[in-house]
């Protein structure tokens, strides 16, 4: 909001607030994930959507059942948002232990909103921050008629917030009818209720409000969603007309998102027994002709590999969400981690070539969904497509694609032909190409598809020989996809002392830490990789620019001291500039946290 | 919108001759013969694939629309044998592949084979969810109460005191009992027969391929190697007795069919079971039609359009 290095002293509160504009703002709501807070940081996120500023959400959810303590973060801003933001500017906070567990995340000078029926302030705080409490409990029992329950006092903070950020009260209204307005019109007279009686309360003791500049994104129109959702839309835009899954959090939204909307497009989800199944069938179903999906989170994973190993082996297209979540086991089931590439990589026996992708963003999810499944078909793959926690669930506006333009037809071919050999070994560009059951060979020979070791036509063989050329061909399809991809865009200059590498969710607070490292002079670049498993080619010459290479990744730093995508790295390129810096306190990067660990490292 | 199609390697590229259903000749057994089988002389599975080919000839089923599908085992290396479109895949986990072939594809036939390691130990579960599930397919377990392939260890339909590699002084665990496992599930239809007595096997199989739903067979299949002589007693040739499933038995009769199921001895063959309850292909197929209804005339961009205003 303001230079976080220059703190507002505290001065006496003068009767009407001052009004200040600001380019964005940080807000963190703490309380109780039964409680709804999660619903106005969606609010806030939309609503900022729908005014054409960036925004970013960062949120924190129990692995409890019956729910318990929980936070939202919504960064706003006017230009680019990078980050969730290391340090909120407001925290709006609802019990004594939101308020010890999160003060510290308010920047020295910030505004403390406190529900006064719950919080007691710490006394030793108070000349630190703007401390201002509103009996947020029973002015919300008070609103709604005094029922003596106080549901609903989520939405009466949001009037109090809207209040404080003179947010646009008539989109929020619209935005509180979309979301209560149903069968039963007194919820969302109730919600409005809240909200209206929380916009008009006096706050007593607030000397500050806020006005956002215009956003610069005007006139491109935005949506407004999570990761899990832009990926469950990108695979149907993709033309993905199948798909296989078992409930595990956090890809359990994206497989109740497609068993909701395929029908619509003409096609089928399939919630199965189990991990192995889920995937078997979509394989199957993939064989049938059309590129299917199945996805899990972690452990999830691990049980899929045999069969990913058989997509392999018999090159048979196939797209594999892993939500990646804090393991090894049971892990941190809701909490972040990058800790899959290496089974994302090489998991399963044997060797199985696959490609690996990770999206950097919301809108990346999108978009590197289409790419996925379009690998796939054209390599004859199966493809995992590494998403994490960090984007699952956080909230980004993005511009709405060109639908019409990005969505496929992805309809099999099943035109008839006079011979076929899916595994040629004498193709000019060495793929695979599979005929779908259905398709007439007029020669009468057909294929059939296997996990053993195969010919040309896919029966078993035991030659050592053929086991090597097949070997080849399933590698080297994946070398001549490196060829195709694009080399990655440095972030800041293209020579410097220190090259941050990052993947995944890692990307916003990467260039953010660049861009603040800029400015005070250090000689900082940042690269994002988004295909892991090939690489894409030319990384080595990016790299010679560089004194240091330090990928910046959320997973253990193993027994060598290395994070799981600089082995990698050092494994491809010999270079012992190459370093990391990784952490598994379930959390994302924050960008001071960033430059402190770099720094010290490159010292 | 853009529609993508893939070149395809072809050994002889060129327009392939149109051929009319009129024209097409029922499939012989030299059409549908592929690679000679691996199974040792003797072995029972040689009928079930014998069988096989005389139905695709006898039922005119296209050459294309065959599809065969297997897991791990002796009797899963069946699509080799088969000249059709076929899938050879993991231990256990046929029949999840097969239900994706088959809800994604009601215009195959789809036929797995397998025996009963892949059935009932390590895909245990998978056998029950697609009973329940309903998946139209036809399941022909080749029954040899033994590991053949990985030559003599205990399987989960051998006897109590059969004596394996892995059970040497005689196996001690009770073993399943496929037809009260598939009845229990909710297979719709469930029989058993045997390898050797071929009449009586063709007429189980056309009446399954026939069924519409989830058709299960279980054919006890002699192991030759490791467990020869196990189905002398349901062989008349052979000294044993081979007891049909009552003329009066009413095969919608769930517990009747239970009770068949438990029959001493070489036990009894034919239909136990078969009732008629909606597939989940046909019930995929109505919820699609329901929704497409809401949407008809819209392009799949106009529908993903409709979702993401929503999301302004």
């Amino acid at each position: 909001m303001s230079d976080p290095t220059v703190a507002p002293e505290p001065s006496p509160a003068p009767t009407t607030p001052r009004v200040s504009k600001v380019s964005e703002a940080v807000i963190r709501i703490a309380g109780n994930s039964q409680d709804g807070i999660q619903a106005i940081g969606g609010f806030l996120a939309r609503l900022a959507g729908r005014s054409e500023q960036e925004v970013m959400t960062f949120m924190t959810i129990p692995a409890t059942i019956s729910g318990g303590p929980s936070i939202f973060q919504v960064r706003i801003g006017s230009g680019e948002v990078l980050s969730a933001g290391d340090d909120a500017d407001v925290l709006l906070c609802f019990y004594d232990h939101s308020y010890a567990n999160h003060i510290s995340s308010l920047k020295r000078g910030g505004i403390v909103l406190y529900d006064s029926d719950h919080v007691k302030p710490n006394e030793e705080l108070l000349g630190s921050y703007h401390h201002v409490g509103v009996p947020i409990s029973s002015l919300t029992v008070e609103a709604i008629g005094g029922t003596g329950r106080d549901k609903g006092k989520n939405i009466y903070a949001l009037g109090l917030l809207a209040r404080m950020f003179d947010l646009n009260v008539p989109k929020l209204t619209k935005l509180i009818e979309e979301r209560f307005g149903g069968k039963d019109p007194t919820i969302v007279q109730n919600a409005l209720a809240c909200f209206n009686s929380g916009y008009g309360h006096q706050v007593q003791g607030l000397w500050e409000t806020f006005q956002f500049q215009p956003g610069e994104n005007a006139g491109h129109p935005q949506v407004v969603m999570s990761g899990n959702e832009a990926l469950a839309y990108g695979l149907l835009a993709a033309g993905v007309r199948f798909g296989a899954g078992y409930p595990i959090t956090p890809w359990s939204d994206i497989m109740e998102l497609l068993r909701r909307e395929l029908p619509k497009y003409g096609g089928t989800f399939v919630q199965t027994e189990d991990e192995i199944a889920a995937i078997s069938m979509a394989i199957g179903a993939s064989y049938g002709g059309r590129v299917a999906v199945t996805g899990s989170s972690g452990p999830g994973i691990s049980l899929k590999t045999e069969a990913l190993g058989w997509a392999s082996m018999a090159e048979m297209p196939v797209v594999i969400i892993d939500v990646q979540r804090g393991g090894p086991s049971t892990g941190m089931p809701t909490n972040v981690e990058q800790s899959d590439l290496n089974i994302a990589i090489n998991g399963g026996h044997g060797d199985s070539p696959r490609v690996v992708l990770a999206p950097a963003s919301v809108e990346d999810c999108f978009y590197t969904a289409i790419e996925a499944v379009n690998i796939a078909r054209k390599y004859s793959t199966p493809v995992i497509l590494l998403t994490d926690q960090g984007i699952a669930s956080r909230i980004e506006a993005f511009p709405t694609p060109d639908l019409e333009k990005v969505c496929q037809n992805l309809t099999p071919d099943f035109t008839p032909v006079m011979d076929h050999k899916p595994y040629d070994l004498a193709t000019a560009d060495g793929i695979t190409r599979h005929i779908a059951p259905g398709t007439r060979v007029a020669s009468g020979k057909y294929p059939v598809v296997t996990g053993l070791e195969h010919d040309e036509l896919g029966h078993p063989t035991g030659s050592g020989k053929v086991h090597t050329q097949m070997n080849a061909k399933r590698r080297n399809k994946l070398k001549k996809l490196a060829e195709e991809l694009p080399v990655p865009q440095v972030y800041g200059a293209s020579e410097g002392h220190v090259l941050l590498v990052s993947w995944g969710s890692s990307k916003g607070p990467l260039e953010e830490a660049v861009k603040q490292a800029r400015k005070h002079g250090e000689a900082l670049s940042a690269l994002h990789l988004k295909h892991l498993n090939p690489l894409p080619n030319g990384l080595e010459k990016i790299f010679s620019g560089f004194t240091h290479v330090v990928v910046v990744e959320l997973n253990d730093e193993g027994l060598y001291g290395y994070g799981q995508l600089a082995a990698v790295l050092r494994a491809r390129y010999c270079d012992p500039r190459i370093r990391s810096v990784t952490k598994t306190d379930g959390l994302t990067w924050k960008v001071k946290e960033i430059l402190q660990r770099v720094l010290t490292l490159t010292k | 919108m853009s529609t993508l199609t893939l070149p395809r390697t072809t050994l002889a590229p060129g327009i392939v001759p149109e051929l009319p259903d009129a024209e097409r000749k029922p499939l012989t057994k030299k059409d549908t013969a592929a690679d000679h089988p691996t199974w040792c002389p003797g072995c029972g599975d040689f009928s079930v694939l014998a069988l096989y080919y005389k139905i695709i000839e006898k039922r005119k089923i296209w050459h294309e629309k065959i599809c065969t599908i297997a897991g791990i085992g002796c009797s899963s290396r069946f699509p080799y044998f088969v000249q059709a479109h076929g899938a050879h895949f993991i231990h256990g986990r046929a029949l999840a592949f097969a239900s994706g072939v088959s809800l994604s594809r009601p215009d195959l036939h789809v036929f797995v084979f397998g025996g009963d390691g892949d059935a009932f130990s390590i895909g245990g579960n998978h056998f029950n969810h697609t009973a329940r599930k309903n998946v139209k397919l036809t399941y022909v377990v080749m029954d040899n109460h033994v590991y053949g392939l990985t030559k003599k260890q205990t399987s989960p339909t051998s006897p109590i005191g059969f004596k394996s590699k892995t059970d040497v002084w005689g196996s001690t665990d009770r073993p399943i009992n496929p037809m009260k496992q598939a009845i229990a599930a909710g297979a719709t239809f469930v029989a058993r027969s045997t390898a050797t007595n071929i009449p009586h096997l063709l007429k189980v199989m056309e009446a399954a391929m026939d069924h519409n739903g989830f058709s299960f067979i279980e054919c006890l299949s002699e192991c030759i190697e490791f467990y020869p002589g196990a189905f002398d007693g349901a062989n008349p040739r052979k000294g044993g007795s081979f007891p049909e499933v009552p003329a009066e038995h009413d095969v919608t009769d769930e517990y009747a069919a239970y009770k068949l199921a438990d029959a001493e001895g070489p036990g009894v063959f034919g239909i136990f079971y078969q009732v008629q309850r909606p597939t989940k292909n046909a019930n995929e197929a109505k919820l699609i039609t329901e929704h497409r209804s809401k949407v008809e005339g819209l392009a799949d961009w106009q529908i993903l359009k409709k979702s993401f205003d929503r999301m302004k």
